[in-house]
């Protein structure tokens, strides 16, 4: 199922006119390119700076400030793990140990069988059920063990 | 003399007319409203620690070196992005700012190199200096942490994914086992032919990627990353050479440390002295600290005080200065009893001998007529004025010309008819006044680079632009820069287009009539009012000739009478065509119908190609004209030379360069003197010039180079770069820049020196010993520089001509309380179609052009390391033409007109619309002016360059024309060295 580059660059260029109006048009449409591929190619970036009339160069030091942007494909399912202060003191270090073991993985990698990708972030904003992470972009509050457990069987077969 | 270090003050300029007063240190400061506190600070004397600052850039706030305390603000707010206000009070230095900086500088050098003894930036190094500044003593969290420094780090447990940045140092000592690889160290960008990236170096001020946008206007630079992984990357993430840095220097010279570092410093050292002298590249003049060491040239530093460029540079002015030390220099003169001879090098004496025996001899038997010669656009005023000069007293005649004939001479024409100057109206200052800019047949982010720059960064601020152009040249779209309408007419119908905009101004009721009415003759700009109104001059009835769409061209038109202050800026685009004159005066009409004429932000702008080519036409190089544009003809002008000069002025004009060839295959035209041009390369019909150079008997080539020109040469003068004379050059706004001596001429002789001794061994018995004995001599003799003087050049740094008694400190804008001519003349111009059309024979136009990092026939650039970026000319052709002949980007193909043919690459690209191509003319080997015409303007013979009708096709070699003229070529360029005289 690889996209061939005029796929990407047709699908991009349908994603830039539809935000192209926007003020501040970039973000939107960075997010709708990681949406639409799972990840934001950099072969498409000088058609987005092109249409914006921004340099190729102002466009990766936007899309590279950004550590949710990736530059290869995730895996099926994407688990960010919140690694911030609240979740740490609520044994969030223990619980993306146990997680990243069992998937047999570290931070930002992908399982064998392109399952899950698991990417680390600061602060969800779920800090009142702590430890969290996002499935896919669907929270989960107050992760134990035996969630982590669950967790793995779910997405990771 | 010692260096010239230029004061810093952080942060631009206010031009806020409002003062403020405010109290730092103590110390009460006044300053315009909009100041930083900084910059306050630095006008009173206070240089405040700072890092991410320099007043080349908008303050940024990153560095937090600069804070201060002022009273009634909590906290110590950074002094770059604080403005004063009245009644502020600042404290600048006190025991917690201390130790505020010191804990800031700690953090900088725990993650950076401590090689300060071999760094090429010591000496000039901002980050040294500050350390100093602050007093750092200790670094308090040693060098061993997270670092871009280092190469490797310690490996540790053989882990692989280890984050060295994580582990704590006392595992690290204890626990290492072997080096890995620090993921945070890159090595050194050298790929730029001219500067280093060396990222290990670098603290993130981000001011080189501000320079590049704000100073340069390219964009290529971005911060990469966040946080610690911070990084400076060109385009995305590749090397300086292959992405869209145009090496311009503008970040070299931002950088405070030795990340972006000139090669030569770092070859050389630093430099310990500097003297300021002018660019000799283009028209745009700018100035420049040649920083030396003894008599090396260490690097060109662009100069703030300089009024053209306000501190910014391009590729060729910063850093191709090359050609000066190249090993192709010929040094001693050499003459030849035929062409087909060997060169043989002898003594200046015998050389200057030989050409006035020669000159002379030539004269004796063929009349007074037989000879004559060229100035160069290139040289100084002073020495063109001195060949002129050898030519109207010397030779007896007014058989002089220049390269502004290939040029801008419509310009001289066109705008002395209308507005009685023949010169630009503003200072390039003025484009920070413009609401609306005409760009027409000019690509000034390419010929004139730093204008381009000024006028992008107008742009940017949201002034709005109209192309009109054949090409899409960058202008029409670059990062943040976007023309409101391109008018890609077809070449040659210049005048069609310029007067349906007229059509559209005058019929819909947009001409300034107050303007007209108080500055214009009213009955002439009725008539041609009556002119342009004809249906036939409408955008509809002429779209079908020019290809502009006329809705496109109502809107541009509508928009430049009505968007404020509207400015024309124009090249060669106009003038090289058989109408060239009459596009000037179609412009200068534009200018005047839409009363954009007299003050700042407007006016017509011609972009004058060479260096001094205002100047050379300022000093009389044209054969009807003395300096001062006074016609030979008038005897109260011919008396002031007269009386100074001892000898008589012939009342008639001289020969023109093509007739000086006509002539010459004719038999009546047999010597002449060329100084510092390439008639071979820069004139059209190359097969006509050779003609007419082979069949003369005495050619004086005066160069840095064997030029093609000196192929047919009889005798050789070794030249002198700017660098190593004293004069003047005259840019395209008028301005007198200096141009100071910075070494001993390599050949011996200054050129002015050279055509002093040329005219004594004739003689002449002329007795100058410095170039300011010339320029008093043009000012006793030419009105508009009567108060131009080298003592005053020194206080002031440069003058715009007019500067005489009524306008002492000179002319920054022209015809401000009325045109130099009275009224403001309008004069109708009817479009004629050039002769050279396009036939099933020939079916498309070519159009010629230059890049950044070539110049004119490239004598210069082609022998630095600009090739770099442009190794050869290359044929630009839309797909659809490529197509239809089978034609593929890289395809070597060959070019014929009706003239000749050559043979170079093509590239395909629908920058040219189908039906037209483009190519440039640095490279000889191409030889672009095989293939163009000998058609030229109405009035002053500027050739029609920008216009030929071509035909191209696969190839797979050179033409014959190009292996003769190779061999020639080769064999003309053979020289035996000098035989001493026996004791």
């Amino acid at each position: 199922m690889h996209a061939t580059q005029s796929d990407l660059d047709a699908r991009t260029a349908e994603i830039v006119k539809q935000y192209q109006s926007l003020e501040g048009p970039l973000l939107p449409i960075l997010n709708a390119l990681q949406a639409e591929f799972g990840y934001v190619p950099k072969s498409v970036l000088p058609d987005v700076a092109a249409a914006l009339n921004i340099s190729r160069a102002e466009i990766h030091g936007v899309v590279s400030f950004y550590h949710d942007y990736r530059d290869h494909p995730a895996g099926e399912h994407v688990i960010k793990v919140c690694r911030a202060e609240a979740c740490q003191a609520a044994g969030g270090e223990a619980m993306s140990a146990r997680l990243l073991s069992l998937l047999g993985i570290d931070w930002h990698g992908t399982t064998a069988n392109g399952k899950v990708t698991v990417e680390p972030a600061y602060c969800l904003g779920l800090c009142a059920c702590a430890p969290a992470l996002f499935v896919d972009g669907a929270p989960i509050g107050r992760v134990s063990a035996d969630r982590v457990d669950i967790l793995v069987a779910e997405v990771a077969s | 003399m010692g260096l010239i270090k230029e004061i810093d003050f952080g942060t631009p300029a206010s031009t806020s007319e409002t003062m403020v007063t405010l109290m730092v240190d103590g110390r009460e400061i006044t300053v315009p409203e909009g100041t930083s506190v900084m910059r306050a600070s630095m006008d009173a004397g206070i240089a405040i620690p700072k890092l991410c600052a320099t007043d080349m850039v908008d303050a940024f706030g990153s560095c937090r070196l600069c804070m201060v305390e002022i009273e009634g603000m909590r906290g110590t707010p950074a002094s770059c992005t604080t403005p004063v206000r009245d009644g502020m009070v600042v404290t600048t230095q006190n025991g917690k700012l201390k130790k505020l900086r010191r804990g800031v500088m700690e953090l900088y050098i725990s993650d950076h190199p401590l090689d300060c003894l071999t760094c090429a930036a010591n000496g000039d190094c901002e980050l040294q200096d500050m350390a100093g500044a602050v007093g750092l003593r200790d670094v308090r969290y040693g060098y061993d942490g997270a670092n871009h420094v280092k190469p490797t780090v310690p490996n540790l447990r053989g882990a692989a994914t280890a984050q060295p940045q994580y582990i704590p140092a006392a595992d690290a000592a204890t626990e290492a086992c072997g080096e890995a690889h620090n993921p945070l160290f890159m090595s050194k960008d050298e790929s730029n032919p001219y500067f280093t990236y060396d990222p290990s170096k670098c603290i993130a001020c981000s001011r080189c990627v501000r320079a590049c946008e704000e100073v340069q206007g390219t964009f290529a630079l971005t911060m990469e990353g966040r946080g610690f992984e911070s990084r400076i990357s060109a385009g995305m993430g590749e090397d300086f050479l292959n992405s869209e840095c145009v090496s311009c220097g503008a970040c070299v010279q931002a950088c405070p440390t030795a990340t972006l570092q000139e090669k030569s410093v770092i070859e050389i050292g630093q430099p310990e002295h500097s003297v300021v002298t002018t660019c000799a590249y283009c028209g745009v003049g700018c100035s420049f600290k040649a920083e030396m060491r003894g008599e090396e040239l260490v690097r060109m530093v662009p100069y703030k005080d300089g009024k053209a460029n306000r501190g910014h540079s391009c590729v060729k002015g910063r850093f191709a200065y090359g050609y000066a030390s190249h090993s192709d220099r010929i040094l001693k003169p050499m003459i030849r009893e035929k062409i087909t001879d060997p060169w043989q090098e002898v003594s200046w004496e015998e050389a200057l001998t030989y050409t006035a025996q020669k000159f002379r001899q030539l004269q004796a038997d063929h009349g007074r007529a037989s000879i004559g010669g060229i100035t160069s656009s290139r040289c100084t005023n002073e020495e063109t004025y001195l060949v002129q000069k050898l030519i109207r007293s010397g030779f007896g005649n007014n058989n002089v010309d220049t390269c502004a004939r290939v040029c801008h001479s419509p310009t001289g024409y066109g705008l002395k008819t209308t507005f009685g100057t023949s010169a630009g109206t503003q200072d390039f200052d003025s484009v920070e006044h413009t609401d609306v800019v005409i760009v027409i047949g000019a690509n000034p982010t390419d010929g004139h680079p730093v204008f381009g720059s000024r006028l992008k960064k107008r742009l940017r601020q949201g002034a709005k632009l109209i192309v009109i152009d054949p090409r899409r040249i960058d202008l029409v779209k670059t990062p943040h820069v976007e023309a409101a309408y391109h008018l890609p007419l077809m070449p040659g119908t210049n005048v069609a287009v310029l007067t349906a905009i007229a059509h559209v101004i005058v019929t819909e009721g947009l001409a300034d009539e107050a303007f007209i009415r108080e500055r214009c003759d009213w009955d002439e700009f009725a008539d041609w009012a009556e002119f342009v109104a004809d249906p036939k001059h409408s955008p509809e009835a002429t779209a079908l000739l020019t290809n502009v769409p006329a809705d496109d061209l109502r809107a541009a038109a509508r928009l430049f009478a009505t968007g404020g202050n509207g400015a024309i800026y124009y090249g060669l685009g106009v003038t090289e065509h058989s109408q060239g004159s009459t596009t000037v005066m179609a412009i200068a009409n534009l200018a005047m119908a839409t009363g954009n004429i007299g003050r700042k932000g407007v006016g017509v702008n011609p972009l004058r190609g060479q260096n001094n080519v205002q100047g050379a036409c300022d000093m009389g190089s044209f054969p009807h004209e003395l300096p001062g544009y006074r016609h030979v003809s008038d005897a109260d002008t011919r008396a002031i030379f007269e009386g100074i000069w001892g000898t008589k002025i012939d009342d008639e004009p001289g020969l023109r360069i093509p007739n000086m060839l006509d002539a010459a295959v004719e038999g009546t035209f047999k010597g002449i003197y060329i100084q510092g041009e390439d008639i071979l390369q820069s004139d059209p019909d190359t097969k006509h010039v050779a003609a007419g150079l082979a069949a003369m008997e005495c050619v004086v080539v005066h160069d840095l180079f064997l030029n093609e020109t000196a192929n047919y040469a009889h005798v050789f003068l070794p030249g002198s770069t700017f660098l190593e004379k004293d004069g003047t050059f005259t840019n395209a706004e008028r301005r007198i820049n200096r141009v100071r001596k910075v070494m001993t001429p390599k050949n011996g002789y200054a050129d002015w020196e050279v055509t002093l001794n040329l005219a004594n061994a004739m003689g002449c018995g002329w007795t100058y010993s410095h170039p300011s004995e010339i320029m008093d001599e043009i000012a006793a003799t030419t009105p508009s520089f009567s108060g131009v003087n080298y003592a005053m050049l020194e206080e002031r740094g440069s003058i715009q001509w007019p500067c005489n008694e009524a306008k002492p400190d000179g002319s920054p804008i022209m015809h401000v309380d009325g045109f130099v001519r009275g009224k403001g003349k309008f004069i109708r111009t009817e479009y004629v179609a050039t002769d050279e059309r396009t036939g099933p024979r020939f079916p498309l136009l070519l159009t010629t052009g230059r890049i950044l990092s070539q110049y004119n026939v490239g004598a210069q650039t082609r022998r630095t390391a600009n090739v770099a970026w442009h190794a050869e000319d290359l044929l630009e052709i839309h797909p659809h033409d490529a197509e239809n002949r089978g034609i593929r980007d890289g395809d070597f193909v060959k070019l014929a007109s009706r003239s000749g043919e050559t043979t170079l690459r093509a590239t395909v690209t629908d920058r040219v619309a189908p039906g037209v191509i483009y190519t440039t003319f640095h490279h000889p080997e191409t030889q672009a002016n095989v293939i163009t015409t000998d058609y030229s303007d109405w009035a002053t013979n500027c050739p029609e360059y920008k216009v030929t009708a071509v035909q191209v096709s696969l190839s797979n070699g050179q033409t014959d024309w190009q292996r003769d003229y190779q061999a020639q070529a080769d064999l003309s360029r053979r020289i035996l060295p000098r035989v001493e005289a026996a004791e």
